[in-house]
């Protein structure tokens, strides 16, 4: 079996030199793909009958609540991957995530809430979706909490590893619970955006922006990642080596 | 005390309460028994901690009627969400001791050492952790509930929810103990990695108590927090084994 690649990603300077070979292959297609987006979201979509221009906002939010869940399930498979093989270069990139993550599940909050304005007639709705994301938001907390509090780099690797694993095994439990705390306590919302009649010319936009915001997200990860290995190898021969060059 | 500070079952030191098995010969439930009993012995010689949680749980819920109103209609509106939150407090509160004097003595590092299965060890004290603040919480609920003007019929109910609602929080809690052991100002720490993953227990449990207050059937949500803490009970002690392992390294 060929798993000489697999072993390879196990060495900081080999993952540190793929990282800034591959970032210009996912940067540049991520920034053409949201350009595309926002121009057919923003230009060619018609506006919706309900709605009118305000559902554009949707090309920000959803893209951002998608990212915020599928950058957190990244973390966590790097974290378990780290945990199992013990990785160092797997905890880094989990290390890398989390503040990526928090700002998109931030965005996806911040764009929900001036959403909510127009469409509610209030700033902050207790929908469903929202409050888990603010749940999402309060777990990257607590795990850039928990990385930061610990001083010694290993430790601090493997507990933050055990708390997204746990998380990982909760986010399912507390979005149920969640909608089905609120599907009892209030009137199903005015908004009932995600039904499939969504039609095809709005639909392009949202997915190009989707994709774009995943090239995005990997292209941020890999410059975040060349970052985070440098700090943890400081004090390696190869990184004096090649600052020295 | 000290038989007390020195755990009975350190690997190979025989002692008579292990009826002279050794640390490989003591069966996994053998080890556990004589944790939690350790951990309630312990307890109740320091009794003065024990009430401190159950003080905090009942001046919390003596908050609101100040806060809010002192109209009981008014009151048990809120009394379900009062009484969640405040056990919820008072359980975040008396998680911090449940593995910090084990730390500081070295019992925990004996533990690991002893060769039994650490999850089984990690099972007992918190085991102990929940007999000594959730059950005496439980058992204050209903109290509580009555100050804040439900009906009695609606107690067994309120007791029921929260029994069974604390088993998942000192579990999950469990998990938040171990992995900020030994950190400094880890208190805040605590709540904030342990409150977001507790969340379906306050949601399912003051669903429980609100259903039991209005005379309503509470059982379904009931059924549902009683999984959570079955779930708790199966993977919980795992991640703090794991955790406790880490901490200590």
């Amino acid at each position: 079996m060929t798993w000489t690649w697999f072993h390879r990603l196990g060495s900081p300077p080999h993952v540190y030199r793929l990282a800034r070979l591959l970032t210009p292959w996912f940067a540049w297609p991520a920034g053409a793909l949201i350009v595309v987006a926002l121009y057919g979201g923003l230009v060619l979509a018609p506006p919706d009958y309900q709605q009118g221009d305000g559902f554009r906002i949707i090309y920000m939010h959803a893209p951002a609540a998608w990212m915020s869940l599928m950058v957190y399930t990244t973390m966590a498979v790097a974290a378990a991957v780290g945990l199992i093989w013990r990785m160092k270069v797997a905890h880094a990139v989990a290390a890398s995530c989390a503040p990526i993550g928090a700002s998109f599940t931030f965005a996806a909050l911040a764009t929900g809430s001036l959403w909510g304005q127009p469409m509610w007639g209030t700033w902050w709705e207790w929908d469903p979706r929202l409050t888990s994301e603010l749940i999402l938001l309060f777990l990257y907390l607590g795990y850039m909490g928990l990385r930061g509090a610990i001083e010694d780099t290993q430790r601090a690797d493997r507990a933050s590893a055990v708390l997204a694993v746990v998380g990982v095994v909760n986010v399912p439990i507390i979005h149920y619970s969640v909608t089905w705390w609120n599907s009892l306590h209030q009137a199903p919302s005015v908004m009932r955006l995600g039904k499939p009649t969504l039609s095809s010319a709005m639909l392009w936009p949202l997915l190009t922006m989707l994709l774009g915001f995943t090239l995005y997200f990997v292209a941020v990860l890999l410059v975040r990642l060349r970052a985070e290995i440098l700090g943890r190898e400081r004090s390696a021969s190869w990184v004096r080596e090649m600052l020295a060059t | 005390m000290p038989e007390l500070t020195q755990p009975a079952l350190a690997a190979g030191a025989p002692d008579p309460a292990v009826g002279g098995a050794t640390g490989e010969g003591a069966s996994v439930l053998e080890a556990a028994r004589l944790v939690l009993l350790r951990d309630l012995t312990l307890a109740f010689r320091r009794s003065g901690q024990l009430v401190q949680p159950l003080a905090f749980f009942a001046i919390v819920t003596t908050l609101f009627p100040l806060a809010i109103s002192p109209e009981l209609a008014r009151l048990r509106e809120i009394a379900a969400g009062v009484i969640w939150v405040a056990a919820l407090l008072a359980s975040l509160l008396a998680l911090e001791s449940l593995f910090r004097d084990d730390s500081y003595d070295g019992a925990l590092e004996q533990y690991v050492l002893s060769g039994q299965p650490l999850t089984g060890l990690m099972f007992a004290k918190t085991a102990a952790h929940w007999l000594l603040t959730g059950l005496p919480l439980a058992l204050m609920a209903p109290l509580a509930a009555l100050s804040l003007g439900a009906p009695a019929a609606s107690l067994p109910g309120i007791l029921a929810a929260v029994a069974i609602g604390t088993v998942a929080l000192s579990l999950i809690g469990s998990i938040g103990a171990a992995l900020t052991l030994g950190l400094r100002r880890s208190g805040v720490l605590l709540a904030l990695l342990t409150l977001p993953l507790s969340l379906p227990v306050l949601i399912f449990g003051a669903r429980a108590s609100e259903l039991a207050i209005h005379g309503a059937p509470y059982a379904a949500p009931l059924e549902l927090l009683a999984a959570l803490a079955v779930l708790g009970v199966t993977l919980a002690p795992l991640a703090s084994a794991a955790a406790v392992r880490i901490s200590l390294e």
